[in-house]
């Protein structure tokens, strides 16, 4: 099964990780969670995200576009990238997931990948 | 589950005595989930009322009289699903009138905890069965403790219970002849609920946490209701001495702290007291199980801190004899330890080389492995090996510390 492991970061996580004061130490526990990954052969992809003060958000309603800066919400916790791994069942998948450093500070959410369409 | 010493002393007392109804109720019925149900509002409203009004004189029969109405609607009601339950209420008339007399409850919680280690169960679900039939614990809490998604656990629980009514399964001890390998499969459930906290949330959580103190609460029960079986007094005398340390492995502002540089000074040296006596008790059985055998290896890491000396022959017999009996990743990773520590990081890395793959995403085996190549000299395979293991853990102080020392490895490489 595949699952998407999403990393919800808090204001402080992105802080840190945008401080070049402290981006250093906040990384290497991703890349030591990304090798982990990659090591244990279930790493299928996945993307770090820049903070949601760079997103555009784009709407089409009545045939009217929208064009807003920023994230499409504003949340407590937001968006900060995404794993895509491979395992057998939904509790492997929940243990990478508590080992995802943003579990301790943020929230991390799995969620099966939809199946791809038919050919 | 209330840090409050008071109020947990009542919550424990209310789990004891839904505990003793729950297996009087099931025994009777073969209908756990029935049980279960019956009392439910009852042990609720004691969680609620007991804490402030105190415990009542006759628990069991606070909890029946409370379930009183439950009973008598089972008794009314007829669906097939419910066919348990007029006998259920017939059989609480009888446990009624017991507890409102009888001095002491009857304790059959030993047969529900046999029950909950059926073998015809799959052995994932015998440590939760246990914590919510026996325990009182909800299946929300058991799903914390063992990171399993609440509804999932649900529906294991619920489809074990169906199980043991469906396939008829006594809730009784087992006989002598049988006895041996079914006493193994209930201490190893107490022991996995005592793990459970270690393995996936870190000593800090307050839900796993109590789980670890409802198993040594379990294993303190086995050791009373079998003292003449040593691997229950050794089960409980490993879980003393991992308990006796748990403070410790954390710093003042929550750092974690590995062992050999622990402050003994934090230690619960009556509970490492206790669990010294235990072991000497069960020491005196001609056999030595799993459990005895992995608390006297706590015993000899616990001596060897407290007057600094370590007899490493008699830590290798003892890890040999282990991994012959119970080989595991965890006990193969040890001995590789106890061999470093006998024979030089050389000869321990050669041991753990040859645990193989089996620990490839084992975070204590990367550990290992980077603490002995540092020893070597060799800094960047350590560095290396301890992002490996910061990688593979889920505690933030555990991560907080390799990730330290695979800095300070990789900037001594350059």
């Amino acid at each position: 099964m595949q699952y998407a492991v999403i990393v919800y970061e808090t204001d402080r996580d992105l802080d840190q990780r945008s401080n070049p004061a402290t981006a250093q130490q906040y990384m290497a526990a991703y890349i030591a969670y990304s090798k982990a990954l990659s090591d244990a052969g279930i790493a299928r992809g996945g993307a770090g995200l820049l903070p949601p003060s760079t997103a555009t958000t784009v709407r089409l309603r009545d045939g009217k576009r929208h064009v807003q800066d920023g994230p499409f919400a504003d949340t407590k916790e937001r968006l900060g990238g995404f794993f895509l791994i491979e395992v057998p069942d939904l509790d492997t998948a929940l243990a990478w997931a508590a080992k995802c450093p943003s579990a301790s500070s943020g929230s991390v959410e799995v969620r099966p990948l939809l199946p791809p369409p038919p050919r | 589950m209330n840090p409050d010493p008071v109020h947990a002393a009542v919550e424990r007392v209310a789990r004891a005595s839904y505990g003793r109804l729950v297996a009087f109720l099931a025994r009777r019925t073969g209908d756990v989930q029935a049980a279960e149900d019956a009392i439910a509002e009852a042990f609720a409203a004691a969680l609620r009322t007991w804490p402030r009004d105190g415990v009542p004189d006759k628990p069991e029969a606070w909890l029946l009289r409370a379930a009183h109405n439950r009973f008598i609607d089972a008794s009314r009601r007829d669906s097939v699903r419910d066919a348990a339950l007029p006998e259920l209420a017939r059989i609480a008339q009888s446990a009624i009138s017991m507890a409102e007399t009888n001095e002491t409850f009857p304790d059959e919680r030993l047969a529900m905890l046999f029950a909950c280690a059926h073998p015809a169960l799959d052995a994932g679900v015998h440590t939760p069965l246990m914590l919510q039939a026996v325990m009182g614990l909800d299946a929300g809490t058991i799903a914390i403790a063992f990171l399993v998604a609440p509804s999932a656990m649900s529906q294991r629980l619920v489809r074990a219970k169906q199980k043991l009514r469906q396939t008829g399964i006594r809730i009784e001890v087992p006989d002598a002849d049988e006895l041996g390998g079914r006493l193994e499969a209930v201490l190893s459930a107490i022991y996995a609920a005592y793990t459970a906290r270690y393995n996936d949330a870190g000593s800090l959580d307050p839900i796993a946490g109590g789980i670890g103190l409802e198993a040594i609460e379990l294993a303190r029960l086995m050791g009373e209701w079998m003292p003449q079986e040593p691997e229950t007094l050794g089960l409980l005398a490993l879980l003393l001495y991992c308990e006796a340390r748990s403070r410790a492995r954390r710093g003042v502002s929550g750092e974690y702290v590995p062992l050999d540089a622990q402050d003994t000074t934090r230690w619960d040296r009556s509970m490492i007291g206790e669990a010294e006596e235990l072991l000497t008790r069960a020491a005196r059985s001609a056999t030595a199980g799993r459990f005895q055998l992995e608390a006297a290896l706590q015993s000899a890491h616990v001596h060897a801190r407290l007057h600094g000396e370590i007899d490493h022959e008699a830590v290798l017999r003892l890890y040999a004899i282990l991994l012959e009996t119970a080989p595991s990743v965890g006990a193969a990773v040890g001995h590789s330890t106890a061999i470093a520590a006998a024979h030089g990081p050389a000869a321990g890395l050669r041991a753990l080389d040859s645990v193989g793959s089996e620990c490839d995403s084992y975070q204590p085996a990367w550990a290992l492995r980077a603490d002995l190549l540092r020893q070597l000299g060799r800094h960047a395979e350590a560095a290396t090996a301890y992002n490996r293991a910061a990688g593979l853990s889920d505690d933030p102080a555990v991560r907080q510390f390799l990730l330290a020392r695979a800095a300070t490895c990789g900037s001594s490489s350059r």
